[in-house]
């Protein structure tokens, strides 16, 4: 349970030196975090498969155009081959560790591009309000309604698939929920009193969008970022099953299809098919945890009593 | 219901179908892999050919005058020609659209059903073991991807242990001997399918359900019920679930986009002739017609569910007026 009084915001933070507020802040972050299990798992999912990502690799090399000698094909887990071998004779394991780099790459990245789009729209469109926030909540309604997945799959059939091109696909169509939620977070900062008093001592639109909404905005944006990644990671999954994938690149959604079309299923190759499903469902999981006790932590609203 | 909120929703339909159309025009024109000029460029094509297809796309004329021959083909039901089938785009997708109804609508009832039930049963038992598993299930279904769930099923229930066919609608090759033992097979293989799809709904209809009613359950009306001496079960039942369900309305055409994803998934693992596998077979061949007019029917029928939906919750909230 979570102690009351790291809760309660405390009375003497406000006379206290702008670095000391800072450390108090994080002493409490930690404080709620460390009682928020789900959160603590989420950090630990987050953290294993980024080392894994960044690392692994290095230990366990992989190149997805060496293809095994035929005696190799679709071999069970044994001592050599700790996951066993794909359809043409290449380590699971291996291709595992190589393909945690490329979907979590490409679903930061992308989430990176959402997160720039969703924040400059979504602040814009709630600061300056008026016929600009109209007309960019019009335009956002409209990514928000059209189907995402046929979206995607029409855009990266037309780009070509490469690494690049899918992570701007999934950038460039994920970021209307994001867009929202940024917009009505900046509508209740705009009316705090310090924008009144910024506007008055003569500070023009940007700067007070830059200095003082964004900050004010971030810790939300920071949450969601981590829930979208976890969606964007999902969306890679299943672009790449669809055969949409960068086959110099093979992420976890790529290797499902290898399994798939490659019938893994039809011989029970179970070791090709599980590790890579169960990967994207651990990180999913991980990162939506992390994300909602984020979201909690800066929401106290949120937060069980 | 005002009238000015019908407007608005009606608009909002309108410029996002005709965003639709664009980004269906210019796409397929602008992107480096431009059919047209794929099939311009295409050495087998006779001088003739190439001269019939500029006049029908009005190649050489300005950029309005294409986009309004493009209208002008679309409103005659018109989309063109399937690279792959060699048959117009429009009676592939009438054929395969059948299927995918049957399979998604099954799939939307047995979830919904299941989903609000589960809801219910959750939000009474509030902290309790049934209510941590059922979030548990929603989160697991969340961040499994669609087809992982068909692929372990089929590994399992139809490869393993035999109960189900892996793939298609029909046996092929089988000639039934009455419409039941058609029925019966057509049953057979929808089976696995639509629970794939169900369950993956499931979790996000419970998650949705119990959240709503948890929320009426703190409302006033539910402690002057309790006051008025009404039981728990009778409040619930009687004043809390119906109010719960109003947001399940939005909630189904938000879902709409999750559910066609699944669909496409779904029907790809399990070779159901529907829409979404012929959305797969268009992707792998670059059958650009044939997609464009996937993309359009799709996101036509996203727009139209959303603008119901809309409407229909105007209708039963009357507290939104936009």
């Amino acid at each position: 349970m979570v102690d009351p009084n790291v809760l309660q915001p405390k009375p003497e933070i406000k006379i206290m030196g702008k670095k000391d507020v800072h450390l108090r802040k994080y002493q409490q972050i930690i404080a709620i975090f460390k009682s928020n299990k789900i959160g603590m798992f989420g950090v630990s999912i987050f953290v294993f498969f980024g080392l894994v990502a960044l690392i692994g690799p290095l230990i366990f090399p992989y190149d997805p155009l060496q293809i095994g000698s035929g005696d190799e094909v679709l071999q069970s887990p044994d001592s050599t081959h700790w996951l066993g071998t794909d359809d043409l004779g290449r380590d699971v394991f291996a291709a595992l560790i190589s393909g945690s780099r490329v979907s979590l790459g490409i679903g930061l990245l992308a989430t990176f591009i959402t997160m720039v789009i969703g924040t400059l729209i979504g602040i814009s469109s709630g600061y300056i309000g008026g016929k600009v926030d109209t007309i960019l909540m019009r335009f956002t309604e409209i990514f928000l309604v059209l189907p995402w997945l046929p979206l995607m799959l029409v855009l990266a059939a037309l780009l070509g698939s490469s690494i690049w091109n899918i992570i701007l696909v999934i950038g460039f169509t994920s970021w209307s929920s994001t867009a929202r939620i940024v917009r009505a977070q900046t509508l209740s900062v705009k009316e705090r009193q310090f924008i009144e008093r910024a506007k008055a001592i003569g500070a023009n639109d940007f700067y007070i969008m830059y200095k003082h909404v964004l900050p004010n905005v971030f810790p939300l944006i920071f949450a969601n970022t981590i829930l979208v990644s976890a969606v964007a990671i999902l969306s890679e999954t299943s672009l790449s099953f669809l055969g949409m994938g960068d086959a110099s690149h093979p992420s976890w959604g790529m290797m499902l299809h290898y399994a798939f079309t490659s019938g893994a299923a039809s011989v029970g190759a179970y070791w090709f098919l599980l590790p890579p499903g169960l990967c994207v469902v651990g990180v999913v999981l991980g990162f939506t945890f992390l994300g909602y006790a984020f979201e909690e932590l800066f929401n106290p609203k949120l937060r069980r009593s | 219901m005002k009238l000015n909120y019908l407007i608005k929703k009606v608009t909002n339909a309108i410029i996002t179908l005709f965003f639709v159309l664009i980004i269906n025009y210019f796409l397929f024109r602008v992107m480096p892999g431009d059919p047209l000029a794929m099939m311009l460029r295409d050495p087998k094509a006779s001088p003739e050919s190439a001269e019939k297809l500029k006049q029908l796309f009005g190649l050489g004329e300005p950029w309005y005058i294409q986009f309004g021959l493009y209208i002008k083909q679309l409103s005659q039901g018109d989309l063109g020609m399937s690279f792959l089938f060699k048959q117009p785009v429009v009676e592939i997708i009438a054929i395969k659209i059948v299927p995918t109804l049957l399979l998604v609508g099954v799939a939307t009832i047995v979830s919904l059903i299941g989903g609000i039930f589960l809801g219910i049963l959750a939000a009474k038992n509030r902290g309790k073991k049934i209510d941590v598993l059922s979030l548990s299930f929603s989160l697991l279904s969340y961040s499994m991807p669609t087809f992982w769930i068909g692929v372990l099923l089929v590994a399992f229930l139809s490869v393993h242990l035999t109960l189900f066919p892996t793939s298609g609608m029909t046996t092929s090759g089988m000639v039934f001997a009455s419409s039941i033992d058609a029925t019966v097979d057509v049953a057979r293989h929808l089976f696995l399918p639509a629970l794939s799809l169900s369950l993956v709904l499931l979790g996000q209809y419970v998650l949705i359900m119990r959240n709503s009613l948890m929320d009426e359950l703190t409302e006033d009306y539910v402690q002057t019920a309790k006051a008025k001496g009404f039981s728990e079960k009778y409040i619930i039942r009687k004043h809390a679930i119906p109010n719960a369900m109003l947001p399940m309305v939005t909630v189904i055409s938000i879902n709409l986009g999750f559910m066609i994803a699944g669909a496409i998934e779904i029907e790809t693992v399990f070779s159901w002739p529907g829409i979404g596998r012929l959305m797969y077979e268009a992707l792998l061949n670059r059958d650009y017609p044939l997609l464009q007019g996937i993309f359009l029917i799709i996101s036509t029928c996203v727009i139209l569910a959303n603008l119901i939906a809309d409407v229909l919750y105007g209708y039963l909230d009357p507290r939104i007026n936009g």
